[in-house]
């Protein structure tokens, strides 16, 4: 994006309780008495059973439903003491069913609030077809075409497009990747995080999959059946300490490995290990090798990166070491792939340790599986996640892979490796 | 209209009045019951005809969704041909008198039947045949124990289309052959009666909405429970069809 | 058929075309100035729809014939008569297409509308009109084939059309004319609905390019 991101907002809910029926018997509240307040420029993922109230929840924001009591309050202002049409254009709203509007083309739809807000006709085409190159849209492809003409996963692409088209400062997205196939929403999930780390939105995010909460969550509140919260915090804290039995049901037996997808590679310490180049010395590398525990010796080249492994044993006595003598690799993990994902492919390629690479694709230390297992048994409890700390800062991005948690694969080391 | 337009228009109805009471108006060939026997037997037998015709036409091509292109150009062109220009086209052939207008009412009413039986069955819901389907039933039992059931409200309201428009037309063939309610409204005109004209005018109207009622209370019991369609919409799903006149 | 007859009277049947078509046309708009009017008004306050449409369909159910009975003694053998008659007709039909239309607008549509802003009646005119179009679209169609058959009732009062063709046609058993008179009849209405229709396509182009 070319224009400076606005300043987020903060979004409170100040003991906000939804009535729909007064008169009802028994008076079922929708949202009963929540509380919680989203920082500026974080993910804050509304979970729970259908009928907890999270979507009620979600429209007071923009007062599409009028909370019964309690206050939602945007940077210090009571979100009710606003004009409603002017509140709304100033908050990006996505939908599961995206509500493409049928009969205008898709840099029409990505226009709506600009054209409502009155921008200059040249501007709003502008705008369209940059938000739509943002989302991975050529504009001069669907620019001109309209929503029934894309596929599902485009259209949901559209969706954010529009409503971020006038840079508001928040946005409210309602389940607004549940009506694709896994495979897409996956990609979008990516693709959304890796958009939020430029945008630094403050975004309400609604869903019933506690791992997509888990996934795209800074902060998880779960809510339960009547509307009310049963526990508020970050995905780490949630995982390790469910604050009540329905939290723990609600995020499955399977918690310990769901953990795993919070941590990375990077919060591991991570296992050096002895390399070397093609034609150095055999002697001097066998007894290097031979020094240190890891029965493996890694051949890099001169960049340091990996081009295979060789058996301590088998490095000859004499002579120099040459590329014939390695065998194919290990898995490639950079610092931001997710435990979850590094314990999977080490399974899947059936091999105890894999290589982490930089970004530039240089060796820097090794993770094994007995690391990943230890790091799941321990931390009960622990959090070493605090919601004010943005992994968008991180500096290593992955050389490979898709998005933050883009799994990089075994495959291509940084050069083709002849085995 | 002035006052001078109130008082005539209160004399009007004490002339209808006394037209209706008296009972030289009830008995006799030009009388009300045999008038509207007439009007009945013409129209009824309009209808069985055209409805042996079509239903089973409109059922087949909806069942098998083969011909749906007949059909469809069967509603345009009902919808094109206006009755009462059928009626003016047809008599020759048969001569004047109350059977002449038959050939015409059958022909009028023959695709609002048509059209609605297919469109009905079109639109059941097909994952409901592949059950029946699945569960083994014969082409015969999945019309009638499945597709029917589902379809009746949108086949009645074919119906009561068809059947509205030929009471009206039989009204119009008295314009130019025979009997029916008719004989009074085209009797109003040639003599310039005010009293008759507007008895037949009520006459032929209530006729109307009783047989336009008797369809819809039909097509309600044809509801299955839980149906949320409201009967009078039922021919509403594809742009609602009408027949071109009355 | 006697051509000669049908060569000799061109001027009377363009004439007897064109009023037919003036017919037709001022009561199928009136006719759908007031449905619209009343659909709104249907579209806002639901609770209106069943006695509106309940009044416009006994209107329509009441036999043509009877309808013009019941308005001579009052407006006379007038091209207002017809045209109250012929409008009554219309009014169903397209209150129930209009109220359709508005009503098929998809929920997520209307509130993805609202999240954004939009007021009710920018959302009205922008966005809800546009995609009640196909159905409005079809509605008219619908109306103003009806309303040219039923132009030819109105010969009755007097006002009919190419209808008085056929008709004088049949009394002085002149069958040229009558065949002349309905096959005129057809043509137009076939004309009018594949011209409605093609205006139709004109001003929906995204219904246009389903799937494509």
């Amino acid at each position: 994006m070319s224009n400076a991101p606005s300043r987020a907002a903060t979004v409170e809910f100040r003991h906000v309780t939804k009535r729909y029926d007064e008169r009802a018997k028994g008076n079922p509240a929708a949202v009963n008495d929540l509380s919680i307040e989203v920082p500026a420029g974080r993910i804050c993922v509304l979970v729970g059973p259908s009928g907890c109230g999270k979507t009620t929840s979600l429209k007071m924001v923009n007062r599409l439903i009028e909370p019964t009591s309690g206050q939602i309050v945007i940077d210090g202002v009571d979100a009710s003491t606003r004009e409603v049409t002017e509140l709304r254009r100033g908050i990006g709203y996505v939908i599961q069913q995206v509500g493409l509007f049928p009969h205008q083309t898709i840099g029409q739809n990505v226009a709506t609030v600009p054209r409502l807000l009155g921008w200059p006709k040249a501007r709003q085409r502008e705008r369209a077809e940059e938000l739509l190159a943002t989302v991975g849209l050529e504009p001069a492809r669907y620019r001109d075409r309209y929503p029934s003409q894309l596929s599902g996963g485009e259209r949901q692409r559209v969706g954010v497009a529009r409503a971020l088209a006038a840079d508001p400062p928040i946005m409210l997205m309602d389940e607004p990747f549940g009506a694709v196939d896994p495979i897409v929403r996956e990609r979008l999930q990516n693709e959304f995080l890796r958009l939020q780390e430029e945008l630094a939105k403050t975004i309400l995010f609604v869903t019933h999959d506690i791992d997509e909460a888990i996934k795209m969550g800074d902060l998880v509140a779960v809510m339960q059946v009547g509307g009310t919260l049963a526990q508020f915090g970050t995905p780490a804290e949630i995982l390790a300490s469910p604050a009540s039995e329905f939290v723990a049901r609600f995020v499955g037996a399977d918690r310990g490995l769901k953990r795993l997808s919070l941590s990375r590679v990077r919060d591991l310490p991570l296992q050096p290990l002895i390399t070397a180049r093609p034609g150095e010395d055999c002697a001097l590398a066998r007894q290097r090798a031979l020094a240190d525990p890891f029965p493996y010796l890694l051949l890099v080249d001169d960049r340091s990166r990996p081009i295979g492994w060789i058996r301590d044993a088998d490095i000859p006595a004499t002579g120099t070491l040459t590329e014939a003598l390695a065998v194919p690799m290990s898995p490639l993990l950079n610092r931001r792939t997710t435990l979850k994902d590094a314990l999977s492919m080490l399974l899947d390629a059936d091999v105890q340790a894999g290589i982490v690479v930089d970004r530039a694709g240089a060796v820097v230390g090794l993770v094994t599986v007995d690391m990943i297992a230890d790091r799941m048994r321990d931390t009960a409890g622990e959090n070493r996640f605090g919601p004010l700390e943005p992994d968008a800062q991180e500096d290593d991005a992955a050389p490979t892979g898709e998005g933050p948690d883009g799994p990089v694969d075994t495959l291509a080391p940084p050069e083709p490796v002849e085995a | 209209m002035g006052p001078d337009q109130g008082r005539l228009t209160m004399e009007l109805i004490g002339e209808v009045v006394a037209w209706f009471t008296d009972p030289a108006n009830w008995t006799g060939t030009n009388g009300v019951p045999n008038r509207l026997l007439e009007h009945l037997r013409l129209s009824g037998a309009s209808m069985l005809v055209a409805t042996l015709i079509a239903l089973p036409a409109g059922l087949a091509i909806g069942h098998s969704g083969r011909g749906g292109l007949l059909a469809v150009a069967v509603a345009n062109l009902g919808r094109a041909v206006p009755s009462y220009a059928l009626l003016l086209v047809f008599l020759p052939f048969f001569g004047l008198g109350d059977a002449a207008a038959f050939p015409a009412l059958v022909l009028l009413a023959i695709p609002p039947i048509l059209v609605n039986a297919y469109t009905g069955l079109r639109g059941v819901d097909r994952d409901l045949v592949e059950a029946g389907r699945g569960m083994g039933m014969t082409e015969l039992q999945l019309l009638l124990r499945v597709e029917l059931p589902a379809a009746a409200p949108v086949v009645v309201a074919g119906l009561r289309l068809a059947a509205v428009a030929v009471v009206a037309t039989a009204t119009l063939a008295a314009l130019v052959a025979g009997g029916g309610l008719g004989r009074y409204i085209a009797d109003g005109f040639g003599l310039r009666r005010e009293d008759r004209l507007i008895a037949g005018a009520i006459l032929v109207a209530l006729l109307a909405l009783v047989v336009e009622r008797a369809f819809t209370f039909a097509e309600r019991r044809t509801l299955l429970p839980g149906d949320q369609r409201r009967p009078s919409t039922a021919d509403l799903a594809p742009p609602p069809l009408q027949s071109g006149l009355r | 058929m006697r051509w000669e007859w049908v060569a000799r009277n061109t001027g009377q049947l363009a004439e007897a075309t064109l009023d037919h078509v003036a017919l037709t046309a001022v009561a199928v708009a009136i006719g759908f100035a007031l449905s619209f009017l009343l659909s709104v008004l249907i579209h806002r306050r639901r609770g209106l729809g069943g006695p509106i449409t309940g009044i416009a369909g006994v209107l329509y159910t009441i036999p043509s014939l009877a309808l013009f009975a019941f308005l001579v003694p009052f407006t006379g053998l007038t091209f207002l008569s017809a045209q109250i008659g012929l409008v009554s007709y219309t009014l169903l039909i397209l209150i129930r297409n209009i109220v359709a239309g508005l009503n098929g607008v998809p929920a997520d549509v209307r509130e993805a509308a609202d999240g954004m802003g939009y007021g009710r009646t920018r959302r009205f005119v922008s966005v809800e009109l546009p995609l009640a179009l196909p159905l409005i679209v079809a509605g008219l169609r619908i109306a103003t084939v009806t309303t040219i058959g039923l132009v030819m009732v109105a010969t009755v009062i007097g006002q009919g059309g190419l209808g008085n063709v056929m008709v004088r046609g049949f009394s002085f058993r002149n069958d040229t004319a009558v065949y002349t008179g309905a096959v005129l009849i057809v043509v137009l209405a076939i004309v009018v609905d594949l011209l409605l229709a093609g205006l139709g396509r004109l001003v929906t182009p995204w219904a246009r390019t389903r799937g494509g």
